[in-house]
């Protein structure tokens, strides 16, 4: 089949065009303007689900105040300098003043730089065990979707019981055995939040795999690796980031909860469920600055991650409409 | 004349969006008379819905009417609260959708469905709104419409959904009927039914009917009158006869020339449009055509030209055509896709001595291919009840360089088909074998390797690929897996891929969305071709596309297939589609095969009855053709393929059934060279020989043994 060939190649003389050498298997003839039509640039689908993002206002300012607390907790200690790790009997439960701006606690310590400790926890807790939690579930929901059949019906069932059970009781009974520092709460709230996700990512996949674009990597000889981490984790990534911020939001709120019942992180280390655990037998005093500050702080985290993953989903649907 | 049902007038209308104001509708005028049909004809995106439901007054958030007047009678609905406009909406004006799945309420049952305009205008009781329900059911031709009142949606087929949702517009005996391209979701036989039901009962019951489609054919035979629309605007209204003959709008004379026909000479190019339909966010300055057109001077480019012309034929154009193009003109008005087409050389000339040039057997052997899909009940235990026989007994051959067409109704296993020839899915029964071998028995990396040989476009430029992955990620896919060349070769392959299929290199870093359908399925193209196979299997390749890039399309694969001498199958709905690309045809119905033969045996002599109703029922854009056609060539709908009939699957459908067909199935007989069809009454002699050779050669190559 050389003649269309010859002719197309004439036809580029006759036009006096400048062939652009086109290096390829089969010489493509490349003209000035491409009979396809020229391509649009269109702002990216990332871009249109941030301009969604942005429109949110009160997203937008709690994403900004989330940022200033996390500055404020792992960088304010460098300001503000405070002993936290020994006790000092002198100054306990001291109100608000000069030298404490929030007061000192039962045990002396510097209540303001207490909740910036607290704070690091918090967010080191958060971050670490969503992120075991979603590596977790993500693999293991695609291999349940792409899988299928038999496999797939054994692994969700897995999940069904795991979620049957009372977590945080297991998530007790475990932390009593373990010393707690922020690493091991991290693994052990990460390895009960991952269900999920999987869960998630399982649902996405299942509609993802007789997308044609599967399909067409299949007739490549794609393997299933391949599909999994080229195709199906990228494309259900708009799941799993929302469902991050919710992740986080639910181990800080753990990780409180933890505290507040006596088997959070072992001293020198605190968090805020810590700290608000001691302060109970304080409010009835009076001591307000044991309980608002650090309440108010909780508070305000996990609903700013609520309030950020709630905006994501609607940014990222939106990116889904207009694709 | 009396005065129009429905009267619009200079009607424009806007829809503010976040970051800009569209105007789907620009100075638009129609007026339809009681008993007429108007067409209005255009691509999608070009307003014709918008103007639909202008007239309805349910424009989208943020729409508006900005100017302009729509009168229903004397009546101006324009500014009209919104009280009222309830009042008329379901009552004087009603309105049928494109998508009935959609449009029906699932939970509720049909008999309250039809009746509930009833009950909100006529303000009757339950039981006398039923009672009209199923009058109109029945006036829809509803197959006994009593015992399907208390049906959900989901129960009926797509065609019976459609006579329902006629049902519900016909409920209140409206003035005027807004059909929005009512047929378009639907099968060519069963379109063939719900159009010659809507004309049946426009002429019973004398509604004004605006007939809104982007198929030329559909309007062809049915309206008096035709508006052409394009980028929100009507270039072009003449009557039916006239705008076929002697079109003024050089939109519409492409338009025309690009649709794909049954009688024409597939070796010709097709005319096709370059370029896109203009973004209404901005619109091109002056006429909105002239960056498109091949007559555009800077007239055009500066000044939109106004709707003139003499009062019964209107056009905007600066330099109107004189009637249809000619063929020779073709190839000037097209830049590059036309004029690059080779003669109709290499496999469209074996059509004639088919066995000659190959000597070496066939490249595809499809041998009495199985493929069913088990139906199963039981939640925990998943037994297997029965099986949907999506492909039973298929026996093809593809020889190399060859195109094939398969054709048939949705559900006639086309599809299913295909993707047991690329390997996607395997086999129930029976083999496919690729150069004599069966590849897709191989494993791990033979396979792989296996893979290359056989490639796929799918049909839907929007889900095959993949919106996370940049153009050349998406080219370079192929040879990655394959692990074919290195990383400066592969990239000098997609370079020269795109330019093949006629794409700018600056689409290389762009994501899918970024591009229209049409170059969407340019990219699927460059795919599928990226690790040169020698068969490829193109799946509906341009029905998810506008007309007017349908063409370009369709003229670059036909390219693309002569210039590699690669074989095709090609599976389409549309037969005009696989005559214009497929040297051979064969056609489906249920899961057989039950035709071969080149394009002019499928179209010029058909065997089987099936083949020749559904070359009856496909619309043909040409109203002396259209309008000569009347009653309904094929009844019903496609039985279930989890109980096919038994003999012939077509006997319940078929006019010259008789006893004989439901108790023997009949074999493939041959009819010509490569000609062959399965039917015991055929509307062709066989030819009398020797039966077939043993190895059941039913795709004709066997005539070289």
């Amino acid at each position: 089949m050389t003649e269309p060939r010859k002719t197309g190649s004439q036809e580029l003389e006759e036009l006096g065009t400048a062939a652009l050498s086109v290096p390829g298997p089969s010489r493509g003839l490349s003209e000035l303007t491409p009979d396809g039509g020229e391509v649009q640039a269109i702002a990216s689908g990332w871009r249109l689900a941030l301009r969604e993002f942005a429109s949110n206002r009160l997203a937008v300012i709690c994403l900004a105040l989330l940022l200033l607390l996390v500055l404020f907790c792992f960088l304010g200690p460098l300001f503000y300098h405070t002993d936290q790790t020994y006790t000092n009997i002198l100054n306990t439960n001291l109100p608000p003043s000069g030298s404490h701006l929030l007061g000192t606690d039962e045990n002396g310590f510097d209540e303001l730089g207490r909740i910036m400790v607290g704070g690091q926890a918090a967010f080191e807790v958060g971050g670490f065990a969503s992120g075991v939690a979603i590596v977790i579930g993500t693999l293991y929901g695609a291999i349940s979707g792409l899988v299928g059949g038999f496999v797939d019906g054994l692994l969700m069932r897995f999940v069904d019981i795991l979620l049957s059970i009372p977590f945080l009781l297991i998530v007790l009974v475990i932390a009593t055995k373990y010393s707690g520092t922020v690493v091991e709460i991290s693994l052990i709230l990460g390895v009960f939040t991952w269900l999920v996700p999987a869960r998630l990512v399982r649902g996405e996949v299942l509609t993802l795999r007789t997308r044609d674009f599967v399909l067409a990597a299949q007739t490549m000889g794609s393997s299933r690796a391949r599909l999994i981490y080229r195709h199906l984790i990228p494309n259900a990534m708009s799941v799993t980031i929302v469902n991050v911020t919710f992740l986080i939001a639910d181990s800080i709120l753990s990780l409180a909860y933890l505290g507040v019942l006596g088997e959070g992180l072992t001293p020198p280390h605190t968090s805020w469920g810590d700290m608000l655990g001691n302060a109970q037998t304080y409010v009835q005093n009076g001591y307000w600055w044991l309980v608002y500050p650090v309440g108010a702080c909780l508070v305000f985290v996990v609903l700013a991650f609520n309030l950020v993953g709630d905006a994501l989903r609607d940014a990222v649907d939106v990116r889904l409409q207009r694709r | 004349m009396a005065a129009p049902a429905l009267k619009v007038e200079n009607l424009s209308t806007e829809i503010r969006l976040s970051r800009a104001t569209v105007q789907p509708v620009g100075n638009v005028s129609l007026e339809i008379g009681e008993g007429e049909t108007l067409g209005l004809v255009g691509e999608s995106g070009c307003g014709k819905s918008m103007l639909g439901l202008s007239v309805l007054g349910l424009l989208p958030t943020g729409g508006h009417v900005t100017e302009g007047s729509i009168k229903l009678g004397d009546k101006e609905l324009v500014g009209l609260p919104e009280r009222e406009l309830r009042r008329i909406r379901g009552n004087d004006i009603a309105m049928i959708f494109q998508d009935s799945l959609s449009s029906l309420n699932p939970t509720k049952s049909i008999g309250e469905q039809v009746s509930e305009p009833v009950r909100l205008h006529r303000g009757v009781s339950r039981k006398e709104a039923l009672d009209r329900a199923l009058e109109v059911l029945e006036l829809v031709g509803l197959p006994r419409p009593r015992e399907r009142l208390s049906d959900y949606p989901h129960q009926l087929s797509g065609g019976l959904r459609q006579r329902v949702m006629i049902a519900i517009a016909l409920a209140c005996e409206p003035r005027v009927l807004l059909a929005d391209e009512p047929t378009t979701a639907l099968d060519v036989t069963i379109q063939a039914q719900i159009l010659s039901v809507l004309d049946d009962l426009e002429q019973r019951l004398g509604m004004a009917t605006l007939l809104v489609t982007h198929d030329m054919g559909v309007v062809a035979g049915r309206s008096r009158r035709i508006n052409v629309m394009y980028a929100g605007r009507i270039v072009e209204t003449a009557p039916s006869e006239e705008l076929f003959s002697s079109m003024r709008h050089p939109y519409t004379q492409s338009l025309l020339g690009s649709i794909p026909r049954l009688e024409s000479d597939p070796g010709r190019p097709l005319l096709s449009i370059p370029g896109l339909p203009p973004d209404l966010t901005d619109p091109p300055q002056g006429c909105r055509f002239a960056p498109r057109c091949q007559f555009a001077t800077d007239q055009c480019r500066a000044q939109e030209p106004p709707l003139s012309g003499d009062s019964d034929h209107k056009f905007a154009c600066w330099h109107p055509v004189d009637g249809p193009a000619v063929a020779v003109s073709a190839s000037t008005g097209t830049r590059v896709s036309v004029t690059r087409e080779p003669a109709p050389a290499g496999p469209a000339a074996t059509v004639a001595g088919p066995v000659v040039q190959n000597g070496a057997g066939p490249l595809l052997e499809v041998v009495n291919a199985v493929r069913e899909y088990p139906v199963t009940a039981g939640t925990m235990l998943k037994r297997k009840v029965n099986s949907v026989k999506a492909v039973s007994d298929v026996t093809l051959q593809v020889r190399a360089g060859e195109a094939v067409g398969l054709v048939g109704e949705s559900g006639c296993g086309k599809t299913s088909l295909g993707k047991l020839i690329v390997g996607i899915e395997k086999p129930d029964g029976g083999q496919i074998r690729i150069a004599g071998e069966e590849i897709f028995r191989k494993r791990g990396g033979e396979l792989r390797r296996a893979r290359r040989t056989v490639q796929m476009m799918f049909q839907d430029p929007y889900g095959s690929l993949d919106p996370r992955m940049r153009v050349r990620a998406i080219l370079r896919e192929p040879l990655q897996i394959q692990g074919v060349g290195s990383t400066r070769e592969q990239d000098d392959r997609v370079r020269g891929l795109l330019s093949e299929v006629g794409l700018p290199l600056n689409a290389l870093e762009r994501y899918p969305h970024e591009f229209s359908g049409g170059q969407r399925q340019r990219i699927a193209l460059a795919r599928a071709l990226t690790l040169e196979p020698r068969i490829m299997v193109a799946d509906e390749p341009v029905s998810a596309l506008d007309v007017s890039i349908r063409s370009q399309v369709l003229n670059l694969m036909k390219r693309l297939q002569t210039e590699r001498n690669m074989a095709s199958v090609v599976i389409s709905h549309d037969l005009a589609v696989v005559k214009y690309l497929a040297d051979r045809i064969g056609v489906m119905y249920l899961g057989k095969l039950v035709e071969v033969g080149t394009g002019d045996d499928i179209y010029r002599r058909p065997a089987h009855p099936y083949t020749e109703a559904l070359i009856k029922t496909i619309p043909v854009p040409d109203p002396a053709v259209e309008q000569a056609k009347r009653g309904v060539a094929i009844r019903g709908e496609l039985p279930s393929p989890i109980n096919p009939p038994s003999g012939c699957r077509f006997r319940t459908r078929c006019p010259l059934a008789q006893e004989i067909c439901a108790q023997v199935e009949p074999p493939m007989r041959r009819f010509g060279q490569s000609h062959q069809a399965a039917c015991h009454f055929p509307l062709q002699t066989p030819e009398p020989e020797l039966p077939l050779a043993p190895s059941g050669d039913a795709a004709g190559s066997a005539s070289g043994h």
